[in-house]
This record gives C-alpha cells, structure tokens and sequence, in this order.
C-alpha cells in the first residue's frame, strides 16, 4: 500500500495503532503489513535525522567520485559490494554521465577521510581514478532542511 | 477629552469584539501551551507557487491590476469552477478577485443590504458575518444548527427563519467551526424554498477543497439557483495561501457590477504578487490540494477515533479542518472547559461559543498540525477528562 509507506518514510515513529486510525484499517493488518514489508526487504531499517553540526560532535563528510573499469559479467557490482562494506560509507550509487560510482563517506577528521581515500579506495582494483569533494555545510537531507527547529508562527487570526 | 462613544459610528461602537479575540489574547500570555486553535493550514504554500509570485516580483510586476484582478487570473478562476464545481462564470464580468473571502463576504454583503432587511445566518459559523451584517445596516437572523441534525441547515430551520424582510441567506459550508458539509441531497430541500422567492444566497466556500469522502457540491449548481447566488472562494484554505490574501467572488452581472463599485473604491484591487502566484496555483496546484487533502483526511481519523476513545462526543465532520465535540456534559461551560484544559493542561482549543450561542456546549478543535502535536495534545485531553470524570 503506497500510501503506507509513503507516510513511514515521512515520520517513522508513528505506531501501528495510529496507522490503523489514519488508514481506516485494523491494526493487525497494519503490522501484518508492515512486517510483510521488513521481510522482503521493501522497508529496510529506521533511522533518525540528526543535525550533528549542532552537537559537540566533530565530523567531516565527504562525495567522493570513481571512475571504475567494468568487469566482465559483473559490470560495476562487484567494486560496488567492496566499497559499499567498508563502514565509513554511508552511501553508494552507480551514476551515468562523466562517472561511475558516488561514495558518501563521514570520517571524524579530513585526514581520516583522505587516508581511507588513499588508502583503501584507490588501490582497489578495477579503480581508475577518486575525486574526493568534501562537504562543507548540509542544508538538506532525506527532505529535510538542516537549520534552526521551526516555531509555529502561525497568527490566531479569528 | 473627547467623549469618543459620542462621535464614532455608532454601529462600529455597538459591535461586539469577536468572542475568540478573548481566548487569544489569553493565549498569547501563556508559554509552552500545545495549541489546536489555528483556522489556517500548517502547510506552507507549494514552493512552485511561492516561486511564482517570487519571479512577478524579480520582473517588476509591482504595479496595480485592474480592478477585478488580471484577467489571466479570473480566466483561471473560470476554468477552475467550472473544472472543479461545475459552476460557469465569465472571466470577462462575473468574477472578482478580492482580498480574501473575507472581502468577498463584505461586499457581497454590502451590494445587496439595504436598511433594515435581513439576512440569515446558520450558526454556529464563521465570526465575521453577523457583525458584518449589522455594519452593513442589515439585521442578522441567526438560525441555530443541531448536532442531532449534523448541524446541517435543514429546509424547517430556513422555513422558520423566512420572513417579507428576508434579503439573503449566508450559507457555509464545508463549515467553520464544525466541520459540517450540504451534500446535494441536504441542499435540494433549501433550493426548493427559495426557488420561487426574492431570496439571495451568499454561498460561502472557502473550504469547497476540504470535504472527505464526498464532493462539494455549490448550491449555484442547481437549476434557478445561479441567478440568486453569490459564490465566495479563495486561496487560503485549499492552497495553504492564507498570508497571501487572495480569495474572489463569482455572481451574475447585475451583482458583481454593484460589487465591484465597493472593491474599486475602497481596495482598488487585490495584491499584485499575490494574484500571478495564485495563476500558478490554479495551473498546477491540484496534486498539491490532494496531497494536504489526503493528510487532513488522516488526522481527522485519527482524532474523532481519540475523542471517542476517551469517551468525548463528537458527530463526524466531512470537511474543513476542525473537529467540534460536545463537552457540555462535564458540567461547565465550554469557555470554562477550555479555560481549564489551558491552565491546567497547556492544551489550548476554542470555546464553541465564540462561533454563536448555539455553539456553546462545544468546543473547536483544529487538526491543522501534525499527528505528533495531535498526539500530545490528545494524551494532555484524555489526562484532562479522566481527572475530572475522577472528581465528578
């Protein structure tokens, strides 16, 4: 049911019970469902959104652009399933135009991210050339704008 | 000194200040209340339409339109009505782009009161028309909708209220604040009466979008009907324009003629900006009215689904976006109701009879907010009701 899906992907905290509400269903359905989903894969975690920029927390994001020689048989997956298990990636996708792989990648420091760069990616095989471009300001996500909290500024007009 | 109760109109100076006023200002000095009293959607207005009252503006649209509006834009409306409510109006003289429905509503009422006739209005509704009535020299006859009845018009309430001196009939809905609608089977016996009468009807639609389930369906519609009735819309509601002022009003020629003479000396025309934004909202906006219309949808669902849940009446709205439970039966008005949900709870909803007498008993509840807010707001309700079911 796309509607479904469509508002857990918006907010993933609403419960079982108020889908049932909102949808007009029964809430075993719901969560028949919704397990249905989890198993086969179309739901594939929940995460939550944080703006650490307004955290202690230091960290340093990076997209880095490959241009990787196909293998036979295997096109791009391969490389893709190498890259895609190290746990500093956060995001890999096969692109068309004057590249072939984006990696998202988060490391504490820049000097972590160029290391893993110099160190892991490149010297993979298949890689023909890295293209490291480092993110300096995150203003929107998962449809989401990183900025101040919003406050209701809506006036009580009659 | 002067003595200002002596020289200021005296009908301005006889007006009540609207009921809900109070309430806000109340409102406005309290901090962390998890409010459910907004009339006005919490979306923000769809980016492309922004946009394109944003690129009006970057090419030096800043001018004044023409009285009634750009004629894009009354084409649009045209289109619109006709698309969307069946209804047919020239573009070129019988639609005019006014500021808000509330400017609609005024000199509707203004081009067909003379002093001394009356004008019914069911109620409970929207604050503005009694007043707006009497500043116009009209006498307001207020007719009181039932709960029992959906608080729909029923064709005995508009019988009662008819007299020699009726002028026209106020009618609301999708309606504020109860959230009732007119299907067209409810309309046919209101037709009937006033088919072969003098009687104007002031259709108010502001919230034509909002219905659930059904259709709107305009009382112009319907066969004698559109040359008696004054059809009033807007963009507030459905494209989540309100802060853009923009609403217009369709009628037969006689009428807008008359009509137009009050907007074009007292406003001119409506705000330039506002009117090439709303071209695009009427281009391309549908997808956006049913995406916030679906969403509206759900909240109310899950709200009445809560209000029953914690043993609160409430007859089910199939428009607009508020809720109107019975909370009579806790043995308080409802403005004492609402004034201890507030201080006790910091939950904030509206007294029902700041919408007319007949709204006492009641309370307003506004699902314009997101299912999260709803959800606290409801655990405070639910914590409310229980404490005072406990000392009963």
């Amino acid at each position: 049911m796309k509607t479904l899906l469509e508002i857990l992907e918006n907010d993933s905290r609403i419960t079982a019970e108020q889908l049932a509400v909102m949808l007009d269903k029964e809430v075993g359905d719901i969560k028949k469902m919704i397990a249905d989903y989890e198993k086969d894969g179309v739901i594939l975690g929940y995460k939550t959104l944080i703006d650490w920029d307004k955290t202690e927390r230091e960290y340093v994001s990076a997209l880095i652009e490959l241009k990787v020689t196909p293998q036979r048989d295997r096109g791009f997956d391969k490389v893709a399933e190498k890259i895609y298990n190290y746990p500093e990636v956060q995001s890999v996708y096969l692109m068309s135009g004057s590249y072939d792989i984006a990696v998202l990648i988060e490391g504490k420091t820049m000097r972590e991210v160029a290391y893993f760069v110099a160190q892991k990616l490149a010297p993979l095989e298949y890689i023909i050339s890295t293209a490291t471009h480092f993110v300096l300001r995150k203003y929107k996500d998962k449809g989401v704008i990183y900025g101040p909290a919003e406050t209701d500024e809506r006036g009580n007009c009659l | 000194m002067l003595d200002y109760n002596r020289i200021l109109s005296e009908k301005v100076l006889g007006t009540k200040p609207s009921g809900i006023r109070k309430f806000f200002d109340l409102l406005e000095e309290m901090k962390d209340v998890i409010s459910l009293t907004v009339g006005q959607p919490d979306f923000v207005t769809p980016w492309h339409i922004r946009e394109a009252g944003i690129e009006s503006l970057e090419k030096g649209k800043t001018y004044y339109t023409s009285n009634s509006g750009t004629i894009e834009l009354r084409k649009e409306i045209s289109k619109y009505l006709s698309r969307r409510f069946s209804l047919g109006y020239s573009a070129e003289n019988e639609i005019i782009v006014t500021v808000g429905g509330s400017e609609a509503i005024d000199i509707a009422l203004r081009a067909v009161i003379n002093k001394g006739d009356e004008i019914i209005i069911p109620s409970p509704c929207f604050v503005c028309y009694d007043p707006l009535v009497s500043i116009s020299g009209g006498i307001p006859v207020i007719v009181n909708t039932r709960m029992e009845d959906k608080f729909k018009l029923t064709p005995e309430l508009l019988k009662s209220a008819i007299t020699p001196k009726t002028k026209a009939l106020i009618l609301s809905y999708p309606n504020n604040p109860t959230g009732a609608i007119m299907t067209k089977e409810d309309l046919e016996p209101i037709v009937e009466i006033l088919r072969d009468t003098d009687i104007l009807v002031i259709s108010d639609e502001i919230y034509a979008e909002l219905t659930y389930g059904k259709n709107h369906c305009s009382i112009a519609t319907f066969e004698g009907m559109r040359e008696r009735t004054i059809v009033v819309n807007g963009f507030s509601k459905a494209y989540a324009m309100t802060g853009w002022r923009l609403g217009y009003v369709a009628a037969p020629v006689p009428i807008t003629e008359q009509m137009l003479k009050i907007h074009q000396y007292c406003i001119m025309c409506s705000p330039t900006t506002s009117q090439f934004a709303a071209i695009q909202a009427m281009r391309e906006g549908d997808p956006d009215v049913r995406m916030m219309c679906d969403e509206y949808d759900r909240r109310r669902r899950y709200l009445l689904h809560h209000l029953e849940r914690i043993d609160i009446d409430c007859f089910e709205p199939e428009g607009a976006f508020y809720v109107f439970p019975y909370v009579g039966k806790f043995g308080m008005t409802s403005e004492q109701f609402c004034e201890r949900l507030l201080f006790e709870k910091g939950v904030a909803i509206v007294p029902g009879g700041a919408f007319g007498d007949c709204g006492e008993g009641f309370a307003r509840i506004s699902y314009a907010y997101s299912i999260q807010h709803l959800t606290v707001a409801l655990e405070r309700i639910e914590e409310f009701v229980n404490e005072l079911k406990a000392q009963n």
